[in-house]
């Protein structure tokens, strides 16, 4: 089937069986909603759809349904996700398995409803998973994985299933759709233990906390996010041996075996990077790629292993981090592998729908690999502006 | 009775905060002026007004000490007096 990445969204939900949807149905909403509206009115999906006024009550009626026990999904970009950003903090403090794609996009201002990475970037300290993908048949398999993940009795979290802003949203290539049956063996029916409403037993929901409640429940927040790093594996794994699609968990490494330099990417950049390795390869430069797909938690044991070895590293990043003049791979790469004397650039583009072509890949490469044979190099390239 | 505990903050049952630890200054009732009118009582903003044998006064477990109910008291029963340090 041959479809765009709002609608692969849309299909990856159907098959998760949320029994609401509550999300925005207009800009800067993209088409996710109407073909959920779609599959809704067809019988596909037995859910209720509530279109609400704002971001802000999307998700907040979606609080309201999850503590409930009830499996749930939405879906936002870029505006709406800043709109957002007081219940998606309290989504995750609540330990919510809430399921929200984000269709990521540039940014807010200079005003822009393109690609980017930047919306979802920027709240990565929210305290929700966050998982990046490749391309539409990822953003559909990572649905079903996000909800065994964020279910998990062990983590415990919403997750976010990023995919980039028109490069996926809005672009259409062929999928496999998984059978129903196939998908309802690998995710069972939700069933809420921590924390539930029930009339029979009055709760306050997020009252005053005061400072050792409140550091207790931020620690055992951050241990989820510790424990979700094998469950991401794992449920990789198992997805795998039911489907046939493994997309490597945490990270996924691209000819990485005998590689001398590594290019590290997240998102659909990875596509093109792939292709370039592959021309790279052609040509003797041993060069691997190695994909970040969470962002949170971030996979720094994993991404350690994977580049102990190299020579040299070039980092791309479609965003950029305020403050330290790079992007924000680069510096949480940087803290990952502390300790490791070897040259890292960064190089930024992408940046509101602009593209990383071939040639960028190819200098980037190219500097990489200069970087790793005479040690000098500029730690910042910007892609169309040097 | 062992406390509930929650993964995450929601709550079955009272964890007292004792917001009375915030304040600065008390309201003391003069128990000869204080008619039990309950003026207090219908202005506390934390309904901290407790009734006492003899007057209405402030539960200072709870009270932070706004000085409201010094205002409005019609009597003029209620004076505010600075906490002393410890």
């Amino acid at each position: 089937m041959v479809v765009d990445g709002n609608k692969a969204a849309a299909l990856g939900a159907v098959l998760s069986r949320p029994i609401m949807v509550a999300a925005y149905p207009i800009t800067p909403q993209t088409p996710l909603v109407e073909y959920l509206s779609q599959y809704i009115s067809d019988g596909l999906l037995d859910a209720d759809l509530v279109e609400v006024e704002s971001e802000h009550s999307a998700l907040s009626v979606l609080h309201g349904a999850c503590l409930s026990g009830a499996r749930v999904f939405t879906g936002t970009s870029g505006q709406g996700l800043a709109f957002m950003y007081e219940p998606y903090i309290r989504t995750a403090s609540l330990r919510l398995p809430i399921v929200m794609v984000i269709a990521t996009r540039d940014g807010i201002s200079p005003q822009c409803v393109w690609g980017g990475q930047q919306d979802a970037m920027g709240v990565r300290d929210g305290g929700w998973i966050q998982i990046y993908v490749e391309d539409n048949q990822e953003i559909l398999d990572s649905i079903i994985m996000a909800y065994r993940i964020g279910e998990d009795p062990e983590v415990l979290l919403p997750v976010n299933v990023c995919y980039d802003g028109f490069y996926l949203s809005h672009m259409s290539e062929a999928i496999r759709i998984p059978d129903q049956e196939l998908v309802d063996r690998f995710l069972p029916p939700y069933r809420s233990t921590h924390v539930r409403l029930d009339p029979e037993i009055p709760m306050a929901v997020d009252p005053l906390t005061p400072g050792l409640l409140f550091t207790q429940y931020r620690h055992g927040h951050l241990e989820a996010h510790e424990k979700a790093k094998a469950v991401i594996d794992r449920v990789d794994g198992e997805f795998e041996s039911i489907f046939g699609r493994s997309y490597g968990g945490l990270i996924e490494n691209y000819r990485m075996e005998d590689a001398e330099i590594a290019l590290v990417a997240m998102g659909s950049p990875c596509g093109t990077g792939k292709v370039s390795v592959d021309r790279a390869r052609e040509k003797g430069i041993k060069v691997g790629l190695v994909k970040i797909r969470s962002l949170r938690p971030f996979p720094v044991e994993r991404l350690s292993d994977s580049l102990k070895k190299v020579k040299a590293i070039g980092v791309i990043d479609k965003n950029v981090c305020f403050g330290w003049g790079t992007g924000i791979l680069f510096v949480e790469l940087g803290s990952a592998l502390r300790g490791l004397s070897i040259p890292v650039l960064d190089f930024i583009g992408g940046l509101g729908g602009s593209d990383i072509t071939f040639d960028h890949f190819d200098l980037a490469i190219h500097k990489t690999l200069m970087a790793a044979e005479k040690g000098a190099f500029e730690r910042v390239h910007w892609f169309g502006i040097d | 009775m062992e406390r509930r505990r929650f993964l995450c903050p929601v709550a079955t049952e009272p964890y007292i905060v004792a917001t009375g630890e915030w304040r600065a200054q008390r309201p003391v009732t003069d128990p000869k002026k204080c008619v039990k009118c309950a003026t207090c009582w219908l202005y506390c903003p934390t309904q901290s007004i407790r009734h006492y044998h003899t007057h209405l006064g402030a539960d200072l477990q709870y009270c932070k000490g706004c000085g409201i109910c010094a205002n409005e008291c019609p009597r003029h029963a209620i004076t505010m007096v600075l906490e002393e340090e410890d």
